[in-house]
């Protein structure tokens, strides 16, 4: 494990030195959660209601812009190819450098978004669960861009492409996540009281006509 | 003698053009059967009256847009492990054309919308993973494009299939709990109603020959690419001289 803690020990202290650390992923994230109200207006029943897609928006976004970092300077300048001949498994070098993306944006943004959900009025009960979903996910999408950031590593002009091969991967990730936060929201509005028996079962699928001449 | 003596890409030149006229000949015929079939000979459905026969064209270009994916990974699968040139080049032949039904399905699906849901789109599951499926094809051919080391190329382009592959299942379950749980959708695409015998079979003429269809491409673009890749050979050595 020496080899990997030192991989990783590196990695961070390059992306402090260098890169401005988790600050410029915060940075990113802070300014495009900024825009949802100039957007979509200030009325908070409204942005209260979106808060927990646009978190997770944002956070994929500030994952997805800094990943073709993870590996393109080593590359360039020929350090990747000494860790691969290191004698460190390729696969514990990748998760070094991923476990580093994600402790220089996932963390910082995990750390930041209940402030910024409490600027978009999330309601208190999602808080907890918009902490649980970022801390569980914000991984997956370092992981899962880590993948991409390999693939096109050494292409030119890859950033657009690497978005282009990364933000289909995402789509399970974001649906989960966006989904905890938003059903942490809403129970709280559907529920009255502890004591009270379950929310009525909603209309049954079964009961909707089916169309005829349709397979489709 | 197996199998694999047609990874040779010389020996699948050879059969694969004495394959070609009969593929793309039974294709057409069962093309111009089908349409003329289903268009002319088929009746008005008592609900939906002309547009129902949108479904002859919607439904086999939906399949073929989910059989090229399949293609892809399969020739992907087999290309990395074998090292088949012609495997890769294959899986390169696939993106476009399933690219191409995955946009006739997306776009006979939103003319086919308008009439019967009155809107060109609907958020439901199905309709967005397919619109999903036309990214992961697109990500797939950009990165193809992007490598100018074919070999390199290869290898990159099947390994993001592959991953593809995996997430692009997940992703359709993932976008089904999503839509369930996101509208309590106003339409159902399930067909657990049955097609009555004058629609069901002008639609298998046309499943099969929208399958020879994409055969028939399917053949002509790998071979175009195996040229392609002879040509580049030539004109590396010329240089060379």
């Amino acid at each position: 494990m020496g080899a990997f803690s030192a991989l990783l020990k590196r990695d961070l202290a390059l992306a402090i030195r260098l890169g401005g650390g988790g600050a410029t992923a915060l940075a990113f994230f802070t300014l495009a959660v900024l825009m949802i109200p100039f957007g979509v207006g200030a009325e908070l029943p409204v942005l209260a209601r979106i808060a927990g897609g646009v978190l997770w928006v944002a956070a994929l976004l500030a994952c997805l812009l800094s990943l073709d970092r993870v590996f393109q300077a080593d590359f360039e300048d020929g350090s990747l190819d000494q860790l691969l001949t290191s004698g460190l498994p390729a696969e514990l070098t990748v998760a070094a450098k991923a476990i580093a993306h994600w402790l220089t944006t996932g963390l910082p943004i995990v750390v930041a978004a209940p402030i910024l959900g409490l600027m978009l009025a999330i309601p208190e009960a999602a808080i907890q669960p918009l902490i649980l979903s970022l801390l569980a996910g914000t991984p997956a999408l370092s992981f899962i861009g880590a993948v991409g950031a390999a693939l096109t590593v050494g292409v030119r002009r890859g950033g657009l492409l690497l978005s282009i091969l990364v933000l289909p991967l995402y789509v399970p990730t974001l649906i989960f996540g966006a989904r905890v936060v938003e059903a942490a929201a809403a129970s709280r509005l559907a529920r009255p009281s502890c004591s009270s028996p379950p929310s009525p079962s909603s209309p049954s699928p079964s009961a909707r006509s089916p169309r005829p001449g349709r397979c489709g | 003698m197996s199998i694999w003596k047609y990874a040779n890409p010389a020996e699948f030149m050879r059969v694969s053009g004495a394959a070609l006229p009969w593929v793309a000949g039974l294709a057409i015929a069962l093309m111009a059967l089908g349409v003329g079939w289903s268009l002319f000979f088929t009746p008005e459905d008592y609900q939906q009256g002309q547009t129902v026969k949108i479904l002859f064209i919607h439904v086999p270009a939906a399949i073929q847009a989910i059989n090229g994916y399949l293609v892809m990974v399969v020739a992907s699968l087999i290309g990395l492990i074998r090292r088949h040139h012609v495997s890769f080049l294959v899986a390169k032949a696939a993106a476009p054309i399933g690219a191409g039904f995955t946009l006739l399905g997306l776009f006979t699906g939103a003319v086919w919308g308008e009439p019967m849901w009155g809107t060109w789109w609907v958020w439901d599951a199905r309709l967005t993973s397919f619109l999903i499926l036309f990214f992961f094809y697109l990500g797939y051919m950009a990165l193809w494009a992007a490598i100018d080391d074919p070999e390199k190329a290869a290898d990159l382009s099947a390994v993001l299939c592959l991953v593809g592959g995996v997430f692009a299942i997940l992703s359709r379950y993932a976008v089904q709990f999503w839509a369930t749980l996101h509208q309590g959708t106003s339409i159902s695409l399930s067909g657990n109603q049955k097609l009555t015998p004058e629609f069901l079979y002008p639609l298998v003429v046309m499943l099969l020959a929208f399958l020879l269809t994409f055969l028939a491409l399917l053949i002509v673009r790998t071979r175009t690419e195996i040229r392609l890749r002879r040509a580049r050979a030539i004109r590396l050595s010329t240089a060379e001289m």
